[in-house]
């Protein structure tokens, strides 16, 4: 285990190696590797209930693999304590595939809340309240302020989660299928908006997506999770021209 | 063969679930004390769960007082003992029935919110999301709903306790022509602070067992619309159970201390 972690490469922001976890017979992850470099943004694909999800959760410790490495940011994470694991997670930025909001708070309170912990990154209340304007303008919804996530749409909700998580301004970006569900045109705004942060705060982002022109704008390069392992790894220009059947069965859109 | 390896699993699962319970429990008490206090949120809860129960409190302290006075006068009467009502009355409702049936209500009104409130934020992830973003969900959902609480139950139950003795009088005072001076002056003369201080220390472990057991059942809510109704009703059926095992233990207890 030591050896492996010396040669981890530097540049290398999240690494997964050999993970495994099963809930009871369903074995859902059977070996998964992935790297995540500084800078890029990685695609995930896999079918309905092949584990995506799962694996993200691993990641930021929500759940407990089975077995395996997984180290963020040169973190093993199954080593950590609680509070060392808190300090690293505000390094990540997580968006949740059901958006996650806190449905008794207002949209204001939503984006404030993460940042309560955290006094000392954001200052005090008025510069709170000037980046929490900032985000939503990001967003395109400075009129939602006061609402309750009730009174939303379901593009409208991702679009304040994906504020409340770029709030933070995070290294590492974790996307879980940011754009299911939406319009193509809104779709495509969250696609830039995705793009120009990267842009601008050098953010490496993990993407879960089973859109394929999501993936080919925003890849740098793309994971297949196909019987929970990592079944393809290239470009998307690689794996949309695979002769593979199952790789093929993803890009059949494109043929 | 098949029988007994199901009743094994139960006890397993029985005593799992104790052994959580009282894991969750000592997170409590640890949590409790570190910092930041979540004042503003504590207060929040405190006023959400006055709000929602002080009216059911209201009505069934009233009634209970009507009814047990009702009850209670032809017998006593039979006796020519209806003098001793006020006593009466004014004991068993401060001792007992006040706090157990207001306990029972909030367990209903309070337990079922909290364990709903809690699982629906956990199926929808609400409860991760604050997890990844480094806040301690424990912290904030946790430990100022089960502060809230135990520190409103003793205040319910002593607006409960006070309605039924108000019934109480207004029955009195219709049959028996029993003047509120009168009447209350007996009910005080008839208590004493070994009534009053064993029963109002009782009402907090009602409150303390009626959150924790509410913010357990909805923390670790099991995924699904069906989970988060499954948290509330089992939050109702587990805290009724524990509120008078709890009631038992605080009797024996403050029978020992008589005898000493
Ligand atoms: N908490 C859990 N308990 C039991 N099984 C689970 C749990 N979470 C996920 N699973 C199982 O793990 C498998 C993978 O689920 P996951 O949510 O990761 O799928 P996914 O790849 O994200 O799919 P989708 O694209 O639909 O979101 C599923 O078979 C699911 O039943
Ligand atoms: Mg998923």
């Amino acid at each position: 285990m030591m050896e492996q972690n010396h040669i981890e490469e530097p540049n290398v922001v999240l690494e997964v190696r050999d993970l495994h976890k099963s809930f009871g017979d369903n074995y859902v992850l059977n070996g998964f590797n992935m790297q995540l470099y500084q800078g890029e943004n990685l695609v995930i694909m896999g079918k309905s209930g092949s584990g995506k999800s799962v694996m993200i959760k691993c990641l930021v410790g929500l759940m407990e693999a089975d077995s395996g490495f997984i180290s963020v940011m040169h973190n093993d994470i199954t080593k950590l304590d609680h509070e060392s694991l808190d300090i690293l997670r505000r390094e990540i930025g997580f968006l949740f595939q059901g958006s996650a909001l806190y449905d008794s708070m207002t949209v204001r309170e939503n984006l404030k809340f993460p940042m309560r912990w955290h006094t000392k990154k954001f200052g005090g209340e008025e510069n709170q309240e000037k980046l929490v304007m900032e985000a939503l303008e990001n967003v395109g919804l400075e009129k939602a302020i006061e609402l309750m996530p009730s009174e939303l749409s379901g593009g409208m909700k991702r679009r304040i989660a994906l504020a409340r998580t770029l709030i933070m301004q995070p290294k590492i970006i974790i996307y879980d299928e940011p754009t299911s569900g939406l319009d193509p045109i809104t779709a495509k705004e969250i696609v830039i908006l995705m793009q120009k942060v990267q842009k601008q705060y050098n953010t490496s982002s993990l993407i879960i997506t089973h859109d394929v022109d999501c993936a080919r704008v925003i890849a740098d390069r793309m994971v297949l999770l196909i019987d929970g392992v990592d079944y393809a790894v290239g470009t998307f220009a690689e794996l949309s021209s695979s002769k593979d059947p199952k790789v093929k069965a993803f890009f059949k859109e494109e043929v | 063969m098949v029988k007994s390896s199901n009743i094994s699993l139960h006890v397993k699962d029985f005593l799992m679930e104790v052994g959580d319970m009282t894991y969750f429990t000592s997170r409590f008490f640890k949590e409790l004390f570190n910092k930041p206090f979540e004042f503003k949120e504590l207060l929040r809860q405190c006023y959400n769960i006055g709000n929602r129960s002080s009216l059911l409190v209201v009505i069934t302290g009233f009634i209970i007082g009507l009814v047990l006075t009702l009850q209670t006068r032809p017998t006593l009467m039979e006796f020519g003992a209806v003098s001793w009502m006020p006593s009466m009355v004014g004991i068993s409702i401060v001792r007992e029935i006040g706090p157990i049936i207001t306990a029972l209500v909030c367990a209903g009104r309070i337990g079922s919110g909290i364990g709903a409130e809690l699982g629906s934020m956990r199926v929808t992830e609400q409860i991760d999301a604050m997890e990844v973003s480094g806040a301690n969900p424990f912290k904030y959902l946790v430990v100022t709903r089960v502060l809230a609480a135990t520190l409103m139950l003793p205040i319910l139950v002593i607006v409960g306790d006070a309605v039924a003795l108000f019934g109480s009088y207004l029955v009195e005072n219709v049959k028996g022509n029993v003047s509120f001076m009168l009447y209350f002056n007996q009910v005080f003369d008839a208590l004493e602070f070994s009534d009053i201080f064993p029963a109002t220390i009782k009402t907090f472990f009602f409150g303390l067992a009626i959150g924790l057991v509410g913010c357990y059942k909805g923390y670790f809510c099991n995924k699904g619309t069906e989970g988060v109704g499954m948290a509330a009703n089992s939050a109702v059926v587990v805290t009724s159970l524990m509120l008078f095992i709890i009631d038992f233990v605080a009797v024996l207890v403050t029978d020992i201390f008589y005898d000493l």
